[in-house]
């Protein structure tokens, strides 16, 4: 019973408890740099968490044969493959969202969430605990890309997934498509989300 | 010393054997979608050469010309297009790199009269909500059926024709840079481009 309710734990702790976003400010770069819209957003958050768990299953199926000197760089080749495959596709099967996301598709290497969960978690855990931790931590990514991308989309250009709402000559608030706006956009949601989490900042 | 050593090698070999099978895997990911990449560039190409070119019944991607160019390093890319063997115009690629963020690519379709079809962006990094605004038709629609020698190629602020975009004259002035750059290749290559296919 404590292992089932320790499972469901490692699951929900990454959407509210641990959000990687909101919560522990991780990965900011492409979080506030693709975000542009929302489509860009839910985009590079489930490329991201698909790296993210690929990486978690593979960290934590090799942590025992490598030498802890060299487990950083390991699990640095290990997500920059993963990263790679993910390009490859990408470029290949959804050719407009690679353009759009561009250099942040490399970039996913250095997210910090990835080489943080290895590190701390994957590292440490079995393998189901690391899979749930992935999902956890992906879903709770991808949410938050999508939120902030939705809001910026709506406020900036007047529109959601790509659906205008407002007429074509409307002034809309171009703010918050470039890069100030996503740092005022980020900033407000996280405010919103302690206070909805009950959270003291 | 006989531990150090023995842990060297672990470090090694375990590093090796990570590098060899993630080059591997990737090399077959690699294979795997190399067809597909192709694909989607020569569709995307397709679909632009449809958009600004007339009617045409050859493969104007099989018949490219690359043109040595003095504007631009690069050599210039021209699609001709035809129709029952008689030349019905031909898409250029025009490129700048005064844009406000760097490089701007175009795809425009000349008639052989060397009045302009119709203008695509392809490639362009200009500010979201402003300089983004030249690939939208509001802006592009003035381009169609001009015939540059009779139009003057610049913004109205420095004596031009063009309706320059609000609060993005650097990309207006780009794209008008790199419409020129077309222009000059195409009529320079016009003459040889009808005669080619007769």
């Amino acid at each position: 019973m404590a292992e089932i309710l320790n499972q469901k734990q490692n699951f929900l702790k990454g959407i509210i408890k641990e959000n990687p976003i909101f919560v522990m400010l991780l990965g900011m770069c492409p979080t506030l740099g693709v975000t542009s819209s929302a489509y860009n957003g839910l985009g590079m958050g489930i490329a991201t968490a698909f790296v993210l768990l690929m990486s978690n299953v593979a960290v934590s199926l090799v942590k025992n044969v490598i030498p802890a000197k060299v487990r950083i760089p390991a699990f640095i080749i290990i997500i920059a493959s993963f990263v790679t495959v993910v390009e490859m596709i990408l470029e290949a099967f959804v050719p407009f969202l690679y353009e759009q996301l561009g250099i942040f598709i490399p970039l996913i290497v250095v997210n910090c969430i990835i080489l943080g969960r290895a590190e701390a978690f994957a590292s440490k855990n079995n393998i189901m605990a690391s899979i749930l931790d992935a999902l956890g931590m992906g879903i709770g990514f991808i949410m938050a890309l999508t939120v902030l991308g939705a809001v910026r989309e709506i406020l900036g250009s007047g529109s959601l997934f790509g659906l205008k709402f407002v007429p074509d000559n409307a002034n809309t608030f171009i703010l918050f498509i470039l890069p100030p706006g996503a740092f005022i956009a980020l900033a407000y949601l996280t405010v919103l989300f302690n206070k909805l989490t009950n959270k003291t900042i | 010393m006989s531990k150090k050593e023995s842990s060297f090698l672990g470090m090694l070999l375990s590093l090796l054997i990570i590098t060899v099978i993630s080059g591997f895997s990737l090399g077959f990911v690699n294979d795997l979608t190399i067809a597909p990449k192709a694909k989607a560039k020569l569709e995307k190409k397709v679909n632009a050469l449809k958009l600004v070119l007339p009617d045409f019944d050859n493969n104007p991607v099989e018949d490219m010309k690359l043109i040595k160019s003095e504007a631009v390093a690069d050599s210039v890319e021209i699609y001709p297009a035809y129709l029952k063997n008689e030349f019905v115009g031909a898409a250029v690629i025009g490129t700048t790199d005064k844009g406000f963020s760097g490089l701007i690519k175009i795809m425009i379709g000349f008639k052989p009269t060397g009045e302009i079809e119709n203008v695509v962006v392809l490639e362009q990094k200009e500010t979201p909500g402003l300089g983004t605004k030249l690939t939208e038709d509001k802006f592009l629609q003035q381009f169609k059926g001009v015939n540059i020698s009779t139009f003057k190629l610049k913004v109205k602020k420095d004596g031009g024709d063009v309706d320059a975009l609000t609060g993005a004259t650097i990309s207006s002035r780009a794209f008008c840079d790199a419409t020129q750059m077309a222009y000059d290749a195409f009529i320079k290559n016009n003459g040889s481009l009808i005669e080619l296919k007769n």
